[in-house]
């Protein structure tokens, strides 16, 4: 069982993930360069938050044409687990691996503070230790976290139970007040219809800590290991 | 030797370049006798700025303390660097970019933090902390302002604090907050220091010295354009209304480039084939140059042809002057110079060798093979101009002691003016500010801006933490300049006190007007007078920093503004103390240093209260006494009850006085109070929001008090027992009467949206980015 | 040879930049305005050695595949000698 933490230029929470899995998860992970194809027979890959390439075109738009997301794709597409947060949620999304794209903030400006989100779905690989319905207090720190799709898209999320996140208040009500960004139905993260791939703006690696004021994002990475140790 | 095309140095052309006729005939002299060429020229006029050479300050300068055996390296290097332990140092320093932020606030700003991450990822170490400290004029409506100026202000806070906020979070360090505060003075000086901060083992410092006969010079990074030509010679002169003009001298910032950078520098360092290191900042690639070879004793020479350009045609003038960003120049141990490049390539980075090192102590630079200027690197550096500025002592206009149209002890409520303080700009919430930057990245950051008078972080794989805070009080400065300047060293050392930590050094940067004028030149010497012995007391030598001057638009000065942070150690991070309560029926105790002193002392330095600004609208008299051993024996005293976990809360009360920090100490979760203060005889204003120093306002479990109270009476503090915290409501009695009586919640409101309401009274503008 | 291309959000997309000028505009008094829509603007120098027709396709194809996210922007682009 072994974690693997994609490294772009640019990337600047990569360092954070692998920290996270290696010291308070204590499952083993390595480096993956983002030039090189090989995934070294990683389980999970985490495309980390960030600014891949500057985020000078677009957030994410020249990350995916890296070798390692070509891999990345065969090995989702293979039902491999991959957990994009925040950044790697923009690339995700560019990539194809995940539907919609993430636009600028509302406010337009960078958003770091902690919120609150509700489990929407807590059968995935990703939220397995989760309640249904939990309320979980993530940080997030991003300009471009709106998250938009079409009409039809957001037909197939719901229809399917892939909206995974929603930005809620902290008795999980879902209100305009609570979404820190404009995005579409309070959406703060998304599954592929197989569950292996989720993308999520809150950065769980933030509050895996009692030193750093929380750890209720932990029960992402309790919840992979968890998966994994199922999987045969 | 032979030079290129010389043209004509005409008096004229000495003047623009910002050099006096005394000046010029030293640089003939130095030069053997010769006329130097126009490189030559433009490469003086830059060393030698005010902004370089410090010219006008390093007389005084050498006043300040710069050793403890902590210090590892102190002020000349391109960062001071502490020991922290554990094979652990921190390198760390604050700068300032007042005068690009001004032209353009979201470039200016942006590069300023651009500028010193260099400066600390230069000498090996990881940044791991950034803080601002900035000043602007007005932002909220008054009388004497116009509403163009105040437009003006409003978008030059809004670009500062995007710019910073776009270079830091793309960077990757977490911004652990600051400063902001709002003065007439400022509205065309606004000022924006950066502090940051980097980790690296003791034993893998990298210097920016040069080595070694025939090593190679490397240059990596950003192609050099015409960007920023004479940046550092515009931060040493007057803005007039021209200077807007100056806006294609304003260099842009690329954050990414720069992350690629710091990550290729601290791997090829790995490698252990570099010798010596340094970005180019100020004065670009001639700086880097003759200090390099300066520091090393050696020469350097290169060849501009080599120079990565970004644009055709430049003149060895402009490459030699560019203050293109994202660029560093190092020496590299000959023969292994590809291992260097493999990092660099790896990165997606261009190293190309442009030089190599000589042993005959000149800079020598040649353009298609033809020496275009060859300056002995001591003529650039020690033998700089160096001025003993004539002094004169200086009344600010203001009057000593209360004005008798001030009526105080009005009997009754003063709910209203607390709400008033903390809805003021100075005083306020400054969540707007720091939202909007990337507190969490790194996952180091216990104590985040807003949260502390400090900001806090742990150092992962020990059991350490550090603790850092910036303070200055221009006003002050303004009243007393000496005593200002204590002030802002035992703010800033108690800010990190109050987390638990022992401040171990500081970092200085030192903002004024015209040095010229022997006013300034008579606060500027105070200051560093006042720096000196608060620096000596406190036990936190200086290890680096900045001056800038001719911070003076059409003739108007700032404040004389000095900027302090201050680091400290906390041995067991996880016994870092917040300022805020944390439950209900906890004890609150005021610790005191100082004695009150008698009704005059207390009218007269009431005048430079946050409180007669704002709410009396006057100001007058002086800063509050400060007797440093006692202010010394306070800080050491919390740091040891917060070691012995004996308390829930520390804040340092300072603006706005006892009332304010009490209230800022329940805002955050959302806790009440009953108190009750004894005036003994004093007006209820001065009581509750006097700015009396050396007080820190704690809270604890009653149990602890006794353990509380010996340690306050080892060091000979006075312990006021104020009350209790409760559910809710904020109530504060004077004397058994209730003198302040209102729900946190409300407080809170006022508190937290006061700037965001000031910023929106108008068209929001559209900035950069 | 250069080609200039003009990247927008969307109609059907929420252009939160666009709406912010377009209220500060309308604040600071200027007149006749229906609309704000804000985008990018991209310049290629193309290096000679392809005909306009060879030209347009490659742009289109940097323009579609590179430089807009389909799910929210759109293009335009024009060629000059």
């Amino acid at each position: 069982m072994k974690f693997g933490v994609i490294i772009f230029p640019g990337s600047n929470c990569d360092h954070d993930a692998y920290w996270t899995i290696q010291q308070v998860a204590k499952q083993p992970v390595t480096f993956l360069w983002h030039d090189s194809h090989d995934l070294e027979n990683c389980d999970a890959i985490i495309v980390p938050g960030g600014f891949a390439y500057g985020d000078y075109l677009r957030t994410g738009a020249i990350a995916k044409f890296s070798p390692v997301m070509e891999s990345v794709r065969k090995f989702a597409d293979g039902g491999g687990l991959v957990l994009g947060i925040c950044n790697g949620f923009q690339i995700l999304c560019e990539s194809g691996l995940l539907p919609g794209a993430l636009t600028r903030n509302v406010g337009l400006k960078y958003v770091c503070k902690p919120v609150h989100v509700r489990v929407e779905n807590a059968d995935t690989p990703f939220t397995n230790a989760c309640r249904q319905g939990e309320v979980l207090t993530i940080p997030i720190g991003h300009m471009d976290g709106n998250y938009f799709c079409d009409d039809a898209t957001l037909e197939e999320l719901r229809r399917d139970q892939r909206i995974v996140f929603r930005y809620a208040t902290p008795t999980g009500e879902i209100t305009p007040e609570a979404n820190p960004n404009g995005s579409l139905d309070n959406i703060a993260g998304i599954c592929s219809p197989g569950r292996n791939v989720l993308g999520m703006m809150p950065h769980p690696e933030r509050s895996s800590e009692p030193e750093l004021g929380g750890t209720e994002g932990f029960k992402i990475f309790q919840s992979l290991v968890g998966a994994m140790a199922e999987k045969p | 030797m032979t030079m290129s095309a010389a043209a004509a140095i005409t008096p004229d052309l000495i003047r623009e370049h910002g050099l006096t006729p005394d000046e010029y005939e030293k640089i003939k002299q130095l030069l053997g006798g010769r006329e130097p060429t126009i490189t030559e020229l433009g490469i003086f006029s830059v060393m030698w700025s005010e902004h370089c050479s410090y010219k006008s300050s390093r007389v005084h300068l050498k006043r300040l303390p710069t050793r403890s055996r902590r210090v590892v390296q102190g002020p000349g290097e391109n960062a001071g660097i502490i020991d922290i332990g554990e094979g652990w140092a921190c390198a760390f320093k604050i700068e300032s970019h007042n005068h690009p932020s001004f032209i353009e606030p979201f470039q200016g700003a942006a590069t300023g933090v651009g500028g010193i991450l260099r400066d600390i990822f230069t000498m090996g170490a990881r940044p791991v902390a950034i803080m601002d400290s900035l000043r602007f004029g007005p932002i909220t409506p008054a009388t004497d302002i116009s509403e163009k100026e105040l437009h003006k202000n409003h978008s030059v806070l809004e670009g500062v604090v995007s710019g910073i906020a776009s270079y830091g979070n793309c960077f990757g360090v977490p911004n652990l907050g600051g400063e902001t505060k709002f003065e007439p003075c400022y509205s065309g000086n606004p000022l924006v220091n950066a502090f940051a901060l980097g980790l690296v083992r003791r034993d893998q410092i990298f210097y920016a010295r040069a080595a070694g006969e025939g090593n190679p010079v490397i240059y990596v990074g950003s192609k050099t354009g015409r960007d920023g030509i004479h940046g550092a010679t515009m931060a040493s002169e007057e803005f007039s209304e021209a200077s807007e003009a100056k806006r294609p001298n304003v260099q842009v910032g690329d954050p990414f480039l720069e992350k690629l950078l710091l990550e290729a520098c601290l791997e090829a360092m790995q490698t252990g084939a570099i010798v010596g290191i340094q970005d180019m900042g100020a004065a670009g690639l001639t700086c880097s140059t003759c200090e390099m070879g300066g520091r090393g004793h050696v020469g350097i020479e290169i060849e501009l042809d080599r120079v990565p350009q970004r644009e055709t045609g430049m003149t060895p003038y402009e490459i030699m002057l560019s203050e293109s960003q994202e660029r560093m120049l190092l020496v590299a141990q000959k023969g292994r110079e590809d291992e260097i490049f493999r990092v660099f390539q790896k990165w997606g980075l261009d190293g190309v060798e442009v030089g190599r090192v000589t042993t005959d102590g000149k800079m020598r630079v040649k353009q298609h093979g033809q020496v275009v200027a060859e300056i002995p690197n001591e003529a650039l550096t020690d033998d700089a101009p160096l001025y003993k500025r004539p002094l004169e002592r200086w009344e600010p206009p203001v009057p000593r002691e209360m004005p008798e149209n001030i009526e105080l002890a009005a009997p009754g409520d003063l709910t209203k003016n607390l709400k008033h303080l903390l809805a003021s700009p100075n005083i306020c919430g400054k969540r707007w500010v720091w939202q909007q930057y990337d507190h969490m990245v790194q996952t180091n950051t216990v104590e985040s801006p807003g949260a502390g008078d400090a900001g806090v972080i742990r150092i992962k794989g020990s059991q350490r933490g550090l603790a850092m805070a910036l303070d200055g009080n221009g006003r002050w400065c303004y009243l007393d300049p000496r005593l200002g300047a204590m002030h802002a060293v035992a703010e800033a050392a108690r800010n990190v006190a109050c987390t638990g930590a022992t401040p171990v050094g500081a970092t200085n940067c030192l903002n004024f007007g015209n040095p010229e004028k022997p006013h300034i030149m008579w606060q500027f010497s105070q200051v560093v007078d006042g720096m000196t012995k608060a620096c000596e007391e406190l036990e936190v030598p200086i290890t680096g920093g900045n001056v800038s001057f001719y911070n003076e638009t059409l003739g108007e000065g700032i404040y004389p503004t000095p900027v302090v942070g201050v680091v400290g150690i906390l041995d067991e991070v996880h016994k870092a103390t917040l300022p805020h309560f944390r439950g209900t029926g906890r004890a609150i105790v005021l610790l005191r240093a100082g004695e009150v002193g008698d009704a005059t002392d207390v009218e007269s330095e009431f005048g430079s209260s946050e409180y007669a600004k704002e709410v009396l609208g006057t100001v007058w008299g002086y800063p509050p006494e400060l007797e440093l051993e006692r202010e010394a024996a306070l800080q050491k005293a919390v740091v040891e009850m917060i070691q012995a976990v004996l308390l829930d809360s520390a804040h340092d009360c300072s603006d706005g006085g006892l009332a304010v920090t009490l209230a800022e100490a329940a805002l955050p979760a959302s806790v009440g109070m009953r108190v009750d203060v004894a005036s003994q005889g004093l007006p209820p204003e001065f009581v509750l929001f006097g700015e009396d120093a050396s007080r820190v306002v704690i809270s604890c479990d009653h149990s602890n008090l006794s353990g509380i109270q010996q340690i306050g009476v080892k060091y000979g503090l006075s312990l006021d027992m104020l009350g209790e915290t409760a559910p809710e409501q904020l109530e504060i009695k004077l004397d058994g009467r209730v003198a302040v009586s209102a729900g946190v919640s409300e407080l809170r409101k006022v508190y937290e949206n006061a700037l965001e309401a000031a910023l929106q009274a108008e068209p929001t503008t559209v900035g950069a980015g | 040879m250069k080609a200039y291309v003009y990247v927008s959000l969307k109609k059907s997309v929420l252009d939160p930049q666009g709406k912010t000028i377009q209220g500060a505009l309308k604040k600071m008094g200027f007149k006749g305005l229906e609309e704000v829509r804000q985008g990018k603007y991209f310049e290629l120098t193309l290096d000679g050695g392809l005909t306009r027709a060879e030209a347009e396709s490659e742009v289109a194809r940097i323009a579609r595949d590179v430089l807009t996210n389909p799910v929210i922007e759109e293009f335009r682009f024009s060629l000059e000698d």
